[in-house]
């Protein structure tokens, strides 16, 4: 007798559910596979760089931490935006404007000890970013200017500004390179475990993530921003008050994002640069994604890209792939895993 | 030979049977009427017939053949039609448009040509229609015959309609069956589903009953009469809402006065209305869908700013309140749309919290305990088929219904605003939410009562006004209130001088 | 003389900027009237750039870069198509991994192919024709890149596909009401397929142009934002062919006017300048986003049931 299987649309079951993203993660490898071997290298000595070897030695799993900092940062900026249906693109853009301030508070602050010193640069951070995510939060609420584009272009006008400050009155004046003074060492984010690069933002990101998860499923303001996420019309029908909630949303995502730009100063380069975010703000969304908008499954996820990243350096040097192929994974993990949630829907069931 | 003929139909949703093991057939030249209640099947059978849905098991004949359809596409290439209860037209497209989208040969599609093709049909089927308008000016009435004709122009030799006179006032409805009996009589061969048994003693030939998925028999019209269709449909005897007392005798509550409101066009939707209603009455607000019923509803439930006038709760003016205080200040509003009046993908405990939200917390946080408590007891009160923590969008639409009762009465509103409350439910839900209606009525409370179903509106009310493009034209005692003069109102035909 | 002169090199410019624009939205427009938004427009042009300079690079054909720009374009937006048609998920978030995938991917084969080299590797890009340099004043205007001129016709084009042809009525229904499409025996799922994969083709020679017309190399920031300025032009131009035209000559000629602008010694960093054309779009959007609307059906998956 032949056993047939139909795909039934019912919920799958719960263990299921949760493999999704380890399977999305085998069917991702899959797929980049063959650009690793295109690019003339052995997949899977490519794989075992990117996800075994910096988990081998002490040195190599702080190294995934710290490039998990901004991405806890900026994956929860995304998440608690999306989870109210505030599509924040921005982050990247935000994320600058916390570097800039960061960069002048850094240089400011002579004589603050370096507990205070750091508060307020963060505080100062945040503000930063609040401020730059506020033209785009206005223009929705305010005249239902659609937030995808505004919040984009303030990503490119971020940049140039910061260009025109590091080419311009912040140009480190020793060196002529574009990039600002190196600020105080009471501004510095304290280490975590000298030598090491691990800092102080690491605990921000976590604590990040901590405090989104308990905005949204713990308090009043958090229910009605899952309400204008999931349900505008009922939302507004049973009284929740959908201007003011998003654009509450907005700057504390905003906020959020600019502390990842505070985190990268303070943490790692001690100065601004150009280059301060490789796309941050785009990786938050792909964090953000992962986790489905769960804020501790877009932490996991943070770290799961961050140990790509890390993993990606290398790749490149042991293997000749371009360091590029990061992108490539994380880009391809993301919209395998947007397929692949859809099996949550889905269950097989048997039919004679 | 029969035109169709459908055997052991039968078709699943999830846990759900809505067609089990149907059969059905037409034969040529008649009027066939699929009669039953809300959730009967009927629609499910006929989405299958035109390719829309595919059945689990069974088969369909088509002129004696048995077929295949796989898409609206290929019934309409067995001669196959049908016009649906929600106008499928595309509103920014001309009549022509919407008639040959789909059906024009070719790569290119010429203005003039195709204008006069769709003309030439009208003409031929006479059917009153212009091919050059533009479906988002026209009325009700004639999208229905854009439908029609739209099904006509594809040479189809089976057309089914469904429900097409929920839309329609009764004079409008007498104008259909006279265009269905002039098709009848040139060949078509057409099936009228209805939960309607009036409607379906006067214009079928013969008379399919569903119940619960199930066919319970076919009848000819002449062996039949209502009451035995009524005893098919339901299997066993309707109760009408028990109601002992008459007119308005409390004091007005709410008092409506000169609301001029625009709808989300920019047109005026209200023109004008002033309107009161009393403590202990139910006030049944009747009119064809898109009059202004849902404009007032929103202006009611304070999401649409009226552009003049007042509304007053006792001596408090609402007129410009957001939903939160008018909740707040005593009124219960039950929406017109029950999907868009819960949030789907947020638990029963949740959606009933999030309109008085400030009452469950402690200090902004969420107080988790009362949250849980209040839902335990309101699906203990209002006997809720769900838990606490299930997603409302898998609740049936009886039980999402109950939701939003639970929702708008338990803080014993004053004032109770029901829009379309019992549409799409089953009888037992139907039969629930206006025993609750009349309940709040008899503890005190002042119901509006907003519904296109007559038969509802005639049964709960003690007095009916009725809305006619946007004013009020004519208010009315129950008892003074025939089918006839509802019907002449509500198609803008008649007017009453107000009374109290 | 001068100010002659200046407007003069302003409108050339103008244009020249504008054809990216005009391609990259008209592919947008395809997508939109057919209900889906699509995100993944700025990595299909930067797609559609290094396809193309890749193909002319080896081929030594400026024409076949074209094509194949445009047949990858067409696969990108196939690739959109399975997620936002077939698969019906989220369309802001699956346009943005587009994105980011064709531009990492993009970025990953010019190394693969071009290696590390400190300087980017050139081609002799198109050249201008020069048919019309003999008539005064606007001959030198109009003297364009053949790509530029196709952008120009790609208006009545488009309006008599969209319009005109029974493909573009599908296109319309599908995007305002695809039930009733499906409910007339259109396939809707077909139909907005074969609208992204003439968008996302479309999309692909905007970005082609950059680098097989106006610059001769590739570059990593040779696209720049150009594919976000498009879907705000869109809206500009209210879904409508016809105005594509004005938004991508008014954005291309804020864009052209800023570079000269810069040189006329105002002081201001160059930046200022640059960043001047996408604080314009913002503000512009301000404006016009108020009361658009576009078709119906965009960012809702079609679901037969």
């Amino acid at each position: 007798m032949k056993l047939k299987y139909r795909l039934v649309r019912s919920p799958a079951p719960a263990w299921f559910s949760a493999l999704i993203p380890l399977l999305a993660i085998v069917v991702t490898f899959a797929i980049t596979s063959i650009f690793i071997i295109i690019a003339g290298a052995n997949p899977f000595e490519a794989y075992y760089y990117f996800l075994i070897a910096p988990l081998t030695s002490k040195i190599g799993i702080l190294e995934v931490l710290v490039k998990s900092t901004p991405l806890l940062l900026t994956g929860a900026a995304v998440t608690i935006a999306f989870a109210s249906g505030y599509w924040n693109i921005g982050a990247e853009g935000q994320l600058y404007a916390g570097a800039v301030a960061a960069a002048y508070l850094g240089t400011a602050l002579v004589g603050v000890p370096q507990p205070a010193a750091v508060i307020i640069m963060l505080l100062g951070g945040f503000v930063a970013g609040m401020l730059w995510g506020l033209v785009p939060a206005i223009l929705k609420v305010k005249l239902s200017v659609d937030e995808v584009v505004t919040t984009l272009l303030m990503n490119y006008v971020a940049l140039f500004f910061v260009s025109a400050l590091l080419n311009g009155p912040w140009r480190d004046p020793v060196s002529n390179w574009p990039q600002s003074p190196t600020i105080l060492a009471n501004t510095m984010m304290p280490k975590l475990f000298p030598p090491a690069r691990l800092h102080f933002g690491f605990i921000v990101g976590i604590l990040a993530v901590v405090a989104i998860w308990f905005i949204l499923s713990r308090t009043g303001l958090g229910m009605r921003m899952r309400s204008v996420g999931m349900g505008q019309e009922a939302a507004r029908f049973m009284g929740v008050k959908i201007g003011r909630t998003m654009f509450i949303t907005a700057l504390i995502s905003a906020g959020i994002a600019g502390l990842a730009g505070v985190t990268e100063v303070a943490g790692i380069h001690f100065h601004l640069i150009d280059a301060i975010s490789p796309g941050y703000g785009y990786t938050g969304i792909i964090a953000a994604t992962l986790g489905n908008l769960n804020p501790f499954g877009a932490g996991a996820a943070s770290l799961f890209l961050g140990l790509i990243s890390t993993g990606a350096q290398s790749v490149s040097r042991a293997l000749g792939v371009p360091t590029f192929l990061a992108d490539v994974v994380q880009a391809t993990l993301l919209l395998v895993t947007l397929a692949m949630f859809l099996l949550r829907n889905y269950t097989l069931r048997r039919v004679e | 030979m029969d035109a169709v003929q459908m055997l052991g139909i039968t078709k699943q949703f999830g846990p759900l049977v809505a067609n089990n093991k149907v059969d059905f057939e037409l034969r040529k030249g008649e009027v066939h009427a699929l009669l039953g209640e809300n959730g009967a099947g009927k629609t499910t059978l006929m989405r299958i017939l035109y390719g829309l849905y595919k059945a689990d098991s069974g088969e369909i004949r088509v002129n004696g053949k048995t077929v295949q359809i796989h898409s609206p596409k290929d019934a309409i290439a067995y001669g196959i039609g049908m016009v649906s209860q929600h106008f499928t037209l595309v509103s920014p497209l001309t009549v022509a448009e919407n008639i040959v989208l789909g059906f024009n040969p070719g790569l290119r599609l010429d203005p003039k040509q195709v204008n006069k093709n769709v003309d030439d049909a009208a003409k031929k089927f006479a059917i009153d229609i212009k091919s050059t308008s533009l479906v988002r000016h026209l009325s009700v009435g004639e999208k229905q015959r854009v439908e029609i004709l739209k099904a006509l122009y594809r040479n189809i030799n089976v057309l089914i309609m469904d429900e097409p006179t929920a839309v329609l006032v009764p004079q409008e409805v007498d104008a259909l069956f006279e265009t269905l009996n002039r098709l009848r009589e040139s060949g078509l061969s057409v099936i009228f589903i209805s939960h309607k048994l009036f409607e379906v003693m006067t214009i079928s030939d013969r008379i399919t009953v569903l119940r619960d998925g199930k066919c319970i028999g076919t009848v000819d019209k002449k062996n039949t009469d209502e009451r035995l269709l009524a005893k098919m449909m339901v299997g066993r005897e309707t109760f009408g809402v028990q109601r002992d007392s008459e007119a308005c005798s409390g004091k007005p509550l709410l008092k409506i006065q000169n609301i001029n409101a625009r709808d989300k066009k920019g047109l005026l939707a209200l023109k004008d209305i002033s309107l009161e209603v009393c403590e202990g009455e139910v006030l049944g607000l009747a009119g064809v869908s898109g009059n202004g019923q849902a404009e007032l509803a929103s202006v009611l439930s304070g999401i649409l700013k009226p552009e003049s006038g007042r509304v007053f709760l006792n001596d408090q003016d609402i007129t410009h309140l957001d939903p939160q205080s008018i909740s707040k200040a005593g009124i219960g509003r039950i929406p017109e749309d029950r999907h868009a009046g819960v949030v789907g993908e947020m638990t029963v405990a949740e959606n009933l919290t999030l309109e008085r939200l400030d009452e469950f917390l402690k200090n902004g946080m969420l107080d988790r305990k009362k949250i849980k408590t209040h839902a335990e007891a309101m699906i203990k009160e209002y006997q809720i088929k769900a838990t606490p923590d299930i997603q409302t969008r898998k609740l049936s639409g009886g039980n999402m219904q109950k939701v939003i009762l639970a929702r708008a009465l338990y803080t014993q509103p004053r004032m109770i605003i029901a829009a379309q409350p019992t549409r799409g439910l089953d009888i037992g839900a139907t039969e629930y939410v206006r025993n609750k209606l009349i309940e709040q009525r008899d503890r005190g409370a002042a119901v509006l009562l907003i519904s296109e179903d007559l038969e509802e509106i005639r049964s709960l009310s003690d007095r009916i006004a009725v809305i006619y493009e946007g004013r009020i034209v004519g208010i009315l005692p129950c008892n003074e209130a025939t089918e006839e003069t509802l019907g002449l109102m509500m198609s803008g035909a008649k007017e009453v001088a107000n009374e109290a | 003389m001068e100010i002659l002169f200046f407007i003069q090199n302003l409108l050339a410019a103008t244009l020249r900027v504008a054809t990216p624009l005009m391609f990259g939205t008209m592919g947008e427009l395809f997508a939109e009237r057919s209900g889906v938004l699509n995100l993944g427009i700025e990595g299909t042009m930067f797609l559609g750039a290094f396809v193309g300079f890749t193909v002319a690079s080896f081929t030594g054909s400026l024409w076949l870069g074209v094509l194949a720009a445009l047949l990858a374009g067409a696969l990108a937006g196939l690739l959109m198509g399975f997620f936002s048609v077939r698969l019906g998920v989220n369309q802001h978030v699956s346009g943005l991994g587009i994105t980011l995938l064709l531009t990492s991917l993009s970025l990953f084969f010019f190394r693969v192919i071009f290696g590390e080299n400190q300087l980017p590797p050139k081609i002799e890009p198109f050249p201008q024709m020069t048919f019309l340099q003999g008539v005064p004043f606007i001959g030198e205007i109009l003297s364009q890149y053949a790509l530029t001129y196709i952008a120009i016709l790609l208006v009545p084009l488009v309006w008599w596909i969209l319009y005109r042809t029974n493909f573009g009525l599908k296109i319309r229904a599908v995007g305002e009401n695809p039930e009733a499409a499906d409910a007339a025996g259109v396939n809707v799922y077909r139909t907005r397929y074969i609208a992204l994969a003439i968008g996302g083709g479309l999309m692909a020679v905007g970005g082609a142009f950059l680098t097989l017309a106006q610059l001769g190399s590739f570059t990593f920031g040779i696209i720049a934002g150009r594919g976000w300025v498009c879907i705000a032009l869109i809206i500009f131009a209210n879904w409508q062919p016809q105005k594509v035209l004005w938004g991508a000559l008014l954005f291309g000629g804020i864009f052209a006017l800023q570079l000269r602008l810069q040189t006329t010694g105002l002081k201001l960093p160059y930046e200022a300048f640059l960043a001047l054309p996408y604080i314009v779009t913002i503000i512009a959007l301000a404006f016009a986003g108020r009361k658009a609307t576009g078709p119906a059906a965009v960012l809702k998956p079609y679901r037969r049931e």
